[in-house]
């Protein structure tokens, strides 16, 4: 096996470091992850990122992580998000607009409620790359 | 996309994507010139030769949940319709450097757009990703680093909540040139 270098070891760290965190979030009641490929982003994804972040911060919210993750494969249905609460399966909401996040926020986040008019599937939805 | 800063959240997600630990992005500005340059570097995965001469081909990706892959083309052909360039070095294990070259006099030339609301969007989708953003106009310089930002949070994790305002300032700082 060759040596090791400085560079290599160092990325190993970084990497353990990023698994580390990955499980320090798992203490968050809620995750919402909004997907950005090339298609969210066109589509207004940035615009959706910051509408949920001004719900977290407006209602002072501490237990709700907000992410991103790539494409899901459903270019024509975005912007899109998946919203998991912990123990619950996870939702994506597709086509939306600040003001669906809004609703999004207060019923699904907040108050546990499915927005079903907003929603494309309940369960079956992965939010990894 | 509409703007730049849209392109550069674009591309910077492929770099992270890429398992970079660190992205630097590079926004140098020249007004005697009349020039924009845009650069993100990376320490991800990098390329092989094969796959680097593919990445501006519009058909061609590495994902697996579609067919086509636009970001790295959609930037060339917004590079080169101000007659400007576009350039892309990589190699496997050390990293992916993306370089362009905008004339801001260019009647086809995209507005900056939002660039802090981009580099938020980065810090909060990927808090263990060292990410320095340098911001150059003509002589003039000035650096937003996660590092020094995560320095001032004693441990509160950068997508936290309470951490936005101090992320928003210290990029806006680095923004006021």
């Amino acid at each position: 096996m060759p040596k090791l270098t400085i560079e290599e070891l160092e990325k190993l760290r970084e990497r353990a470091k990023k698994q580390t965190f990955l499980r320090e979030t798992t203490d968050y009641r809620a995750k919402i992850t909004v997907h950005m490929g090339t298609c969210g982003i066109a589509a207004g994804a940035r615009e959706i990122m910051n509408a949920f972040l001004k719900e977290v911060q407006e209602k002072d919210v501490t237990d709700v992580l907000l992410t991103n993750s790539g494409c899901a494969g459903l270019c024509s249905r975005e912007p899109m998000v998946t919203v998991e609460i912990k123990g619950q399966a996870p939702v994506k909401y597709v086509d939306l607009t600040p003001e669906k996040v809004k609703v999004i926020f207060e019923k699904h986040v907040l108050g546990g409620e499915i927005v079903q008019d907003y929603a494309l599937g309940i369960g079956s939805e992965k939010t990894d790359y | 996309m509409e703007d730049l800063s849209l392109h550069l959240l674009d591309v910077a997600e492929n770099s992270l994507a890429a398992q970079a630990t660190r992205v630097i992005i590079t926004l140098e500005i020249n007004t005697a010139n009349k020039t924009l340059r845009l650069i993100i570097e990376d320490n991800g995965q990098g390329m092989d030769k094969q796959t680097l001469k593919k990445a501006v081909d519009p058909f061609f990706t590495t994902k697996k949940t579609r067919r086509i892959g636009l970001g790295l083309s959609l930037l060339a052909q917004a590079a080169h319709a101000t007659g400007g360039q576009f350039s892309i070095e990589s190699k496997p294990g050390q990293g992916t450097k993306v370089s362009t070259l905008f004339y801001t006099d260019h009647w086809d030339f995209k507005p900056l757009g939002d660039i802090p609301q981009t580099l938020l969007t980065l810090v909060l989708g990927h808090p263990e990703v060292e990410l320095i953003f340098i911001y150059r106009r003509d002589d003039k310089e000035t650096i937003f680093s996660t590092k020094e930002v995560k320095a001032k949070l004693n441990g509160l994790p950068l997508n936290s909540p309470a951490a936005i305002p101090l992320i928003m300032n210290h990029i806006n700082k680095a923004m006021n040139l």
